[in-house]
C-alpha cells in the first residue's frame, strides 16, 4: 500500500554493518555536534550535553548545567595561531542561559544568563571573532561572553534561524520575514559593534524553516508552505524561486487534485543542504534536488520516508542520507539516467505511472523539452533502522561512520563493518608487539 | 571439553598391554590394540561380584584402645552404600598400615611428655578379596584421657576401582590433607582447653591439698608425720608434677607450627576473623615463651565457657571402663562440621568413573592452555577458583622463552598423573613392623632379591596364572607417602630431592604378590612430586638416573629413552631451534607446512612434544600426551618407538618410563579380574561424575542442555540454519506461547552461543516486551512470549521491524525465519541421525567440535598478514583476497562458515584488546542478508 521505495535485505552498497548504541540520555536527542576529527557533542531535551569518542563509542564527559531543554548547540573553536586548538562549545537552553564549555576538561567555562527569552540559535563568526545569539532579539558576543550589542525587540517568535553572509551580514529569519542585520564597526570604542537591520525581505507566504547559505554569493530559503527561494548574498535578490515545485513544476504530467491532497505539513522545507551546483530539500516526505544553473528540481522522490524527513545531508560521493520521522535513516545516491526512448519519466522519479499514463501527451512534450538535459533519479542505496522513533538528527563522520540521534532517547553509531574488524586487527597486533606475549589478562 | 568419555573409555592404558606381549610380528605401530577380555564375551564394564559396594564412599576409623579398630562413620552417610562390605574387617586393614612416626610421651632423655606433631601419613591399599582399594589417610588426635595423649584415626576413600585411587592420588592427597587439617586444628583447640581445664583442676586440688597438710601440720605437733601426711605430701607432689607436666603440654600445643597454614592459605577451615590473626602470628612464633606468645591462638581458644574446677585424684587412673570422647567432642563442633563439608566435598568430587574425572582434568589443563579462545564456548568460571596446586604447569605461555624455560627448569608435569607413574615403578614387599625409615633406604641385597622374585612373577604370568598368585587374605599396599610438609619433619625424607638414590632404589625394588600368607605388600613408597620443594624440582630429572637398571628388564616389553643427564641439553639446544622455526612458519601464512594446517590451539606447545619422550621426567605424561595427541601428524619419530603408537599407547606407556611399563603390564595383566571388577563399579553409579561441586549445578544443566539440543536436532529439521544464525552472532529469537517450552528450546541452543565476553552468556530465557536494538546488542539468544494482547501486537511489530537483525525461531508454528546456511560446519556439529544418546555425550560432542572451531578462528585472528599488509605499497584488495584464500583453502571452510570463523574472530580481538578494568564496548555486528522461512 505504502508508495514508500523499498530496498530489500541485500543492500550491497550499505557500508553500516555494525552499530554501536549510546545511552546515557533521558530523553530526546535533538542535536549532534561535531567537534572535531572525532568527537562529537549530543544534546536534547534533557537538558544534559554528552561528548562522545565517534571512534570507540566511549562517552568522553557528561556536561550539566542546563535545568531545561537545550536549543541550540554550535561548535566555538579558538583559531588563535599561537596557542593551542582550544574546543569549546556553546550551548543555549530554554533556561535562558547560553553556557560555554570546554570539551577537553568537560567543564563549564562561562555562563551568560542574562537573556530575557530562550535563545533558539547560536551562530559564531569566525572571521570576526563573535557569536550571535538569537531570539527574540539578536546579541552579539565576543570571545569574553562581553555582550557588543544586540538589537531591539523583534516581533513574533523571535529569530529561527541564523546564517552569516558576507560583508559582515547576518541573515535572521523572523517568522515570515528575512532580516538583513550589518555589524559595524562601532566609532567609540575599538573593539565595540554595532548592529544594524539593513532590509527586510518579505517575500515568503509562511514562516521560514530553513535558512542556508551555499557560497559566497548566494543563499537559500525554505518555507512552512513549501516555498524555496535562492536569494543573492550580496544584494540580497531573489534569483530563482521555485513555489509549490513539488509537483507541477517539474512535473508536467500531475493533476491539480493531489495538491489539494497534501497538507501544508507535507510541504514544509524542513531541511535545506546544498553543494556548489544543487540544493536539497527536504520538504515533507520527499526529498527534492534542485539545480542551481538550471533553476528547477532535477530529481526528487516524492515519498521517501514514511513521515516527515528532519534532516538531510549530502555525502562526497554523491549521496544523500535522509533521516525521518518514522525512525529510520535512508542513504539515497544520485544518479544520472540513461535517455530512455519510451518514457521519459521514470520510477526514480515519481511512484506516478498512473498519471503518467493517463496524459501521454502531455508525457511527450516534456519529453521534447527536456531532450537536452540530462535526467537524474535518487536511488534507495540503503537504510539504517534501530531507532524506535523518531531520528533528529545525525551527523557524517566520513570514515568514521554516522552517528545518529533519536527520540528514543538514544544515539546510534554505525560503522564499515569491515574497517572495524580492520582497524581491531591493527590494536590487537599492536598490543602483541607491545605485551610481547599472549597473556593478556 | 576435548574429549568425550564414551571415547575414552575404550582406551584405557591397561588394554593393550597383553597383546602386545604375545604379538610381537606385526610391528608395534601398526597394530591395533584389541580389547583383551572380548573373546571371553566379557565388557570392560562387566561387574565384577568381589566387590561389595556399590559405589565409592569415605570411611572414618579409629584404632580405639578399648576395642580396636572400629569404623565411626561413612560418607554418604548411608547404609546401603557401602553394603555388604565388612567395614570392621576393612578397618582392621587400613588401620594396620599405619607408618606416622608417631610417637607421643616419655621420650629416653626427657623429663615430660612430648607431643609430636606429627605428620599424616597416606596410604594406598588395595583387599583383593573385598575387591576394595583404598586412598588411606592417617592422622593423630590429641585426647588428654587416651593413652599417650593420641588417638589415631584415619579417613578412607574407598573404590572398587584400583586405577582411580592411583591416578586421583595427588588429588585425594590435598583434598583429605585440608580434611585432616581441619580436624586437627579443631582438635589442638579442644585439647588446650581440655588442659586448661585440667591445670584448674590440678590448681584446685594442689590448693585444698595443701590446705589439707598445712591443717594436719598444725594438728600435728609431735615432731614426727603421719603416714597419713606424708601420703598428703606426696599427692601434692605428683599434683604439682602434673602440673607442670599439663603446662608442658599446653605449651606445646600451642606452639603448634603454623607454617602449614600459612602455605596452604587458599583453604580456611576457621572463621574468618581468626584466620588473619592467626597468620600473623604464626610467622614469629617464639617456642619458648609460654603462654603470652600466641594471641591468635589462645584468642581462638579463649571463648571457653567459664569452667568451674573440681577436685580430682592425683593419678588418673586409665580404665576401661571410662567412655572415650568422640570423634565430634575431640575437635571443636564448628570444626567437625567443616571437616565433614570437606569430605562430602571429596566424596562429590571423586564420584563416578575414573575416565570421567581425567577426562575432566585433561580438558580442564587444556582449556587452560587455550586462555585466549576458551571464554567463547567455555564456562571458565571454574578454571579460575581452581587451586593452584592442580594446574599444570605446561607451557602456559606462548612466548617462546617461557617455553624454553619451563621446559628445561622444571617439569610441567600435572602433579595429579604423576603418582601413576611413581606408584606403579616399584613393588616392595615389606613386614607389616616395618619401621618407617626402611621405606626409603632399602637394602641393596634385598632389593636384588626382590627384582628376582619380580622376575620370576614375570614367569608366572607368561604361564597365564592370573589371580591365583594374589593370596587371599594379603593386603597390598600400592603406595605410601609421608605428607607434603615431611620435608622439615621426618629426617628420611629430607635428603630425598636432593639425591636420587633412595629413589632409583626403591623403583627398582619390587616383586608384586609374594605367596606369603601375612604379608603385606607395598607397591611403592615412592614420594610424590608434592614432597619436593620448588627449588629442587629443576634436579628432578632424577628419575633419568634410574636408567642404569634398565638393563635388568626385558628390552622387548617398552621403549627406551637411551638418554642421560648429559645429552638432554643437547636435545634442548635442537629443539630450540625447531621451536624457532615453527614459530615462525606459524607466523607467515604462505607456508604450507603441516603445521601450520593442522589449527593447533597450542601452538606453543610444540617444543614440549617434540622431546616428549627424551627430556620430560615420568611425571610429565600427561603434558606428552597433549602434545601427542594435538600435533601427532607432524610428531618426529625420534627414538624411533613413539612414532608409530597411538597416542593413548603412549599416554600408557609414557609414564611408566623405562622399565616401569613392564611392572605396570604385570600389575595389570595379575590383577586383570580385579581390574575388571573395577571398572565395573566405577559404571555401577552410573551418573557422570561432576567432578566439581562448583560446577554441579553447571554440569547438570550441560547434561539437561545437551539432551535437549539432541531432542531439537532431531525434531527440527532447519535446526542447522538456526545454529548458524547462532554461531554467527545474529540474534536468535525462540517465540512462543508457552514459557516451558521456550524456555526449553533456548536451554538446548544457549550450548551453540558463543559468549561474548568472560562474564555474561549472551542468553535471555524469557522476555516479555517488546525487543529493542539494545537487546540484540547485548543478547543473541532470546526467548520472547507470544501474546495476543495489543501488547503482543507491539511485540510482534518490534519484530518484523528488527528483523534484519535476528532470526526468529517460531515455536508454536515450528517455522524458522533466518538466512540460508549452505555451510558444511553446523551438519558435523548437530547430526540428526547421530548416533550419541546422552546429552552429556552430546555436549562434549559439540564442545569438541566448537572448540576445533575457535582454534581455527585463534589461527585465524593471530596471523597478522590475513588483516593486515605485508609493506605499506600492497593494496587492501590483495590482503582480502589473501584473508578469503586462507579461509577457504587454509582453514577449510565453505560458504557461511566463514562467516562463523569471521565472527568468532571479532569476538576474540575485542577480548583481546579491550582495557583491562573496561568492560567490551557490545557492539552489534551485522549482514545486509535475505532471510528464508523455514517450515517442518
Amino acid at each position: 500500500k505504502s508508495s514508500v521505495q523499498t530496498i530489500g535485505e541485500e543492500q550491497i552498497q550499505n557500508p553500516y554493518t555494525e552499530l554501536l548504541v549510546l545511552k546515557g540520555h533521558h530523553d530526546i536527542v535533538r542535536f549532534l555536534v561535531q567537534i572535531d576529527d572525532f568527537r562529537f557533542a549530543s544534546a536534547g531535551d534533557d537538558g544534559i550535553i554528552l561528548l562522545w569518542n565517534a571512534q570507540t563509542g566511549e562517552k568522553l564527559f557528561e556536561l550539566h548545567g542546563h535545568t531545561h531543554k537545550i536549543t541550540a548547540v554550535a561548535p566555538f573553536s579558538s583559531s588563535g595561531a599561537s596557542e593551542e586548538k582550544k574546543h569549546l562549545i556553546l550551548s543555549a537552553s530554554a533556561d535562558r542561559t547560553v553556557i560555554v564549555w570546554d570539551c577537553s576538561t568537560g567543564r563549564q567555562v562561562q555562563k551568560v544568563s542574562c537573556f530575557h527569552s530562550t535563545v533558539k540559535c547560536l551562530t559564531v563568526l569566525q572571521r570576526l571573532d563573535v557569536w550571535l545569539s538569537g531570539g527574540s532579539d539578536l546579541c552579539v558576543w565576543n570571545r569574553k561572553l562581553d555582550l557588543l550589542c544586540k538589537t531591539s525587540h523583534l516581533p513574533d517568535a523571535g529569530i529561527s534561524a541564523l546564517v552569516e553572509l558576507p560583508k559582515n551580514c547576518v541573515a535572521a529569519a523572523v517568522g515570515k520575514e528575512l532580516i538583513i542585520f550589518r555589524l559595524i564597526a562601532s566609532n567609540d570604542g575599538s573593539k565595540g559593534w554595532n548592529v544594524l537591520e539593513v532590509k527586510r525581505l518579505v517575500d515568503h507566504q509562511d514562516n521560514i524553516l530553513s535558512l542556508v547559505s551555499i557560497n559566497d554569493l548566494t543563499f537559500v530559503t525554505g518555507s512552512y508552505a513549501g516555498e524555496l527561494i535562492v536569494w543573492d548574498a550580496l544584494d540580497w535578490t531573489k534569483q530563482a524561486s521555485e513555489c509549490n515545485f513539488w509537483d507541477s513544476s517539474v512535473h508536467p504530467d500531475a493533476q491539480p487534485e493531489i495538491k489539494l491532497t497534501q497538507s501544508p505539513n507535507e510541504t514544509s522545507v524542513q531541511h535545506l543542504t546544498s553543494d556548489e551546483e544543487c540544493v536539497f530539500a527536504a520538504v515533507g516526505k520527499g526529498i527534492y534536488v534542485y539545480n542551481l544553473q538550471m533553476k528547477r528540481v532535477i530529481a526528487c522522490q516524492r515519498t521517501a520516508h514514511d513521515s516527515s524527513v528532519l534532516h538531510i545531508e549530502q555525502l562526497p560521493n554523491r549521496q544523500l542520507i535522509s533521516c525521518s520521522e518514522d525512525g529510520s535513516v535512508r542513504i539515497w545516491e544520485l544518479r544520472e539516467k540513461q535517455q530512455l526512448p519510451a518514457e521519459p519519466v521514470s520510477t526514480g522519479f515519481f511512484n506516478m505511472w498512473g498519471f503518467g499514463r493517463a496524459n501521454k501527451q502531455a508525457n511527450q512534450a516534456a519529453k521534447k523539452t527536456q531532450e537536452n538535459t540530462p535526467m537524474y533519479f535518487l536511488e534507495l542505496v540503503g537504510d539504517l533502522i534501530g531507532h524506535s522513533s523518531a531520528v533528529q538528527m545525525f551527523l557524517y563522520f566520513g570514515e568514521l561512520g554516522l552517528a545518529t540521534c533519536s527520540a528514543d532517547h538514544l544515539i546510534i553509531l554505525w560503522k564499515d563493518g569491515e574497517r572495524e574488524s580492520r582497524l581491531r586487527s591493527l590494536t590487537l597486533f599492536q598490543k602483541l608487539a607491545q605485551n610481547s606475549d599472549l597473556q593478556l589478562k | 571439553m576435548i574429549s568425550a568419555p564414551d571415547v575414552v573409555a575404550f582406551t584405557r592404558e591397561e588394554e593393550l598391554e597383553g597383546e602386545l606381549c604375545s604379538e610381537p610380528p606385526l610391528p608395534e605401530e601398526y597394530s591395533v590394540p584389541l580389547f583383551p577380555f572380548a573373546s571371553h564375551g566379557a565388557n570392560p564394564w562387566a561387574k565384577v561380584a568381589s566387590s561389595k559396594f556399590t559405589r565409592d564412599f569415605i570411611l572414618i576409623s579409629e584404632f580405639s584402645e578399648q576395642v580396636g579398630p572400629q569404623p565411626l562413620l561413612t560418607i554418604p552417610d548411608d547404609a546401603k552404600v557401602p553394603g555388604a562390605f565388612d567395614l570392621n574387617y576393612f578397618s582392621l586393614r587400613i588401620m594396620s598400615v599405619d607408618y606416622q612416626a608417631s610417637f607421643v610421651g616419655h621420650p629416653p632423655g626427657s623429663a615430660y611428655p612430648k607431643l609430636n606433631f606429627v605428620e599424616d601419613s597416606k596410604v594406598v591399599l588395595g583387599d583383593s578379596k573385598e575387591g576394595a582399594f583404598a586412598y588411606v589417610h592417617h592422622l593423630t588426635l590429641y585426647d588428654l584421657e587416651a593413652r599417650g595423649f593420641v588417638r589415631p584415626f584415619c579417613m578412607a576413600y574407598i573404590s572398587a576401582d584400583e586405577h582411580k585411587i592411583m591416578q586421583q592420588f595427588q588429588e585425594l592427597s590435598v583434598e583429605f590433607s585440608k580434611a585432616s587439617e581441619c580436624l586437627k586444628t579443631g582438635n589442638r583447640k579442644a585439647f588446650a582447653n581440655e588442659l586448661e581445664k585440667k591445670l584448674k583442676d590440678l590448681d584446685y586440688t594442689r590448693t585444698v591439698l595443701h590446705n589439707e597438710t598445712e591443717i594436719q601440720k598444725k594438728a600435728n605437733d609431735k615432731g614426727y608425720y603421719t603416714t597419713q601426711a606424708i601420703e598428703k605430701a606426696n599427692e601434692l607432689a605428683s599434683v604439682e608434677k602434673s602440673i607442670i607436666e599439663h603446662q608442658d603440654l599446653l605449651k606445646q600445643i600451642r606452639s603448634y607450627p603454623y607454617r602449614k597454614l600459612l602455605k596452604e592459605s587458599d583453604f580456611h577451615p576457621y572463621e574468618p576473623e581468626c584466620a588473619p590473626g592467626q597468620a600473623s602470628t604464626g610467622c614469629n612464633r617464639d617456642l619458648t615463651t609460654s603462654d603470652l606468645a600466641e594471641p591468635g591462638e589462645t584468642r581462638l581458644y579463649a571463648h571457653v565457657p567459664s569452667y568451674t574446677p573440681k577436685l580430682i585424684k592425683a593419678k588418673s587412673a586409665k580404665c576401661f571402663d571410662k567412655k572415650l570422647k568422640t570423634l565430634e567432642e575431640l575437635c571443636d563442633i564448628y570444626f567437625f562440621t567443616q571437616t565433614l563439608d570437606q569430605l562430602h566435598h571429596i566424596e562429590r568430587t571423586f564420584r563416578g568413573d575414573v575416565c570421567y574425572l581425567l577426562t575432566e582434568q585433561i580438558s580442564r589443563a587444556l582449556l587452560k592452555q587455550q586462555s585466549v579462545t576458551n571464554f567463547l564456548f567455555e564456562d571458565v568460571s571454574f578454571l579460575e577458583e581452581k587451586p593452584p596446586e592442580k594446574q599444570y604447569r605446561g607451557c602456559q605461555g606462548l612466548s617462546q622463552d617461557t617455553i624454553d624455560r619451563k621446559c628445561s627448569e622444571e617439569s610441567p608435569a600435572p602433579k595429579v598423573v604423576i603418582s601413576l607413574g611413581s606408584y606403579k615403578s616399584s613393588v616392595e614387599s615389606v613386614p607389616i613392623k616395618m619401621e618407617p625409615e626402611i621405606e626409603d633406604s632399602q637394602e641393596p641385597q634385598m632389593t636384588e632379591s626382590l627384582t628376582f622374585e619380580h622376575q620370576e612373577n614375570l614367569d608366572y604370568l607368561d604361564a597365564d596364572i592370573k589371580g591365583s598368585i594374589s593370596s587371599g587374605e594379603s593386603i597390598e599396599v600400592l603406595g605410601t607417602e609421608k605428607s607434603a610438609s615431611g620435608l622439615t619433619k621426618s629426617d628420611s625424607q629430607a635428603s630425598l630431592p636432593v639425591s636420587p638414590s633412595p629413589q632409583a632404589g626403591r623403583s627398582k625394588v619390587g616383586s608384586r604378590r609374594t605367596v606369603s600368607e601375612d604379608s603385606i605388600e607395598v607397591l611403592s613408597t615412592c614420594p610424590s612430586e608434592a614432597l619436593i620443594p620448588e627449588d629442587f624440582k629443576a634436579s628432578y630429572p632424577s628419575a633419568i638416573n634410574e636408567e642404569p637398571y634398565v638393563d635388568d628388564e626385558e628390552e622387548g616389553l617398552r621403549f627406551t629413552p637411551k638418554l642421560s643427564l648429559d645429552n638432554t641439553d643437547d636435545q634442548e639446544d635442537i629443539l630450540k631451534e625447531e621451536n624457532l622455526v615453527q614459530v615462525d612458519s606459524a607466523c607467515c601464512i604462505g607456508k604450507e607446512s603441516p603445521n601450520f594446517l593442522d589449527p593447533l590451539p597450542d601452538v606453543g606447545q610444540k617444543p614440549c612434544e617434540e622431546d616428549g619422550v627424551v627430556r620430560i621426567p615420568p611425571q610429565s605424561y600427561r603434558q606428552a600426551e597433549q602434545g601427542l595427541r594435538g600435533s601427532f601428524g607432524s610428531f618426529p619419530s625420534h627414538e624411533g618407538i613413539s612414532g608409530g603408537l597411538l597416542p593413548y599407547e603412549l599416554e600408557s606407556r609414557y609414564p611408566a618410563g623405562s622399565r616401569d611399563i613392564s611392572k605396570s603390564s604385570l600389575d595389570e595383566c595379575s590383577d586383570s579380574t580385579s581390574y575388571i571388577s573395577s571398572a565395573a563399579s566405577t559404571c555401577s553409579d552410573r551418573t557422570p561424575s561432576p567432578a566439581h561441586p562448583a560446577g554441579q549445578a553447571s554440569d547438570r544443566h550441560k547434561k539437561k542442555a545437551g539432551q535437549n539440543a539432541l531432542r531439537f536436532i532431531r525434531q527440527y529439521p532447519f535446526a542447522h540454519p538456526a545454529i548458524y544464525s547462532l554461531l554467527s552472532g545474529r540474534t536468535l529469537i525462540v517465540l512462543g506461547e508457552e514459557e516451558a517450552i521456550v524456555k526449553k528450546l533456548v536451554t538446548a541452543l544457549s550450548i551453540f552461543v558463543p559468549n561474548c565476553s568472560v562474564y555474561a552468556k549472551p542468553v535471555k530465557h524469557w522476555v516479555t516486551s517488546p525487543l529493542h536494538v539494545v537487546d540484540f546488542q547485548k543478547w543473541k539468544l532470546i526467548g520472547l512470549q507470544r501474546t495476543t494482547s495489543p501488547a503482543g501486537v507491539n511485540v510482534l511489530h518490534a519484530l518484523s521491524r528488527y528483523s534484519r537483525y535476528v532470526s526468529i525461531l517460531d515455536a508454536d508454528s515450528k517455522t524458522l525465519r533466518c538466512p540460508l546456511y549452505k555451510g558444511t560446519l553446523v551438519s558435523r556439529l548437530a547430526d540428526h541421525r547421530t548416533q550419541i544418546k546422552r546429552g552429556s555425550t552430546y555436549y562434549m560432542h559439540v564442545q569438541s567440535i566448537l572448540t576445533q572451531l575457535c582454534s581455527k578462528a585463534f589461527l585465524f585472528t593471530f596471523c597478522h598478514h590475513l588483516h593486515l599488509p605485508i609493506n605499506e605499497r600492497e593494496p587492501e584488495e590483495s590482503v582480502v583476497h589473501r584473508r578469503m584464500n586462507f579461509l577457504k583453502l587454509q582453514l577449510g571452510l565453505a560458504n557461511e562458515d566463514i562467516k562463523i570463523v569471521q565472527y568468532l574472530a571479532e569476538l576474540l580481538k575485542l577480548q583481546c584488546i579491550q582495557e583491562p578494568g573496561r568492560g567490551v564496548n557490545p557492539l552489534l555486528r551485522f549482514d545486509y542478508v535475505p532471510s528464508f522461512l523455514y517450515k517442518i
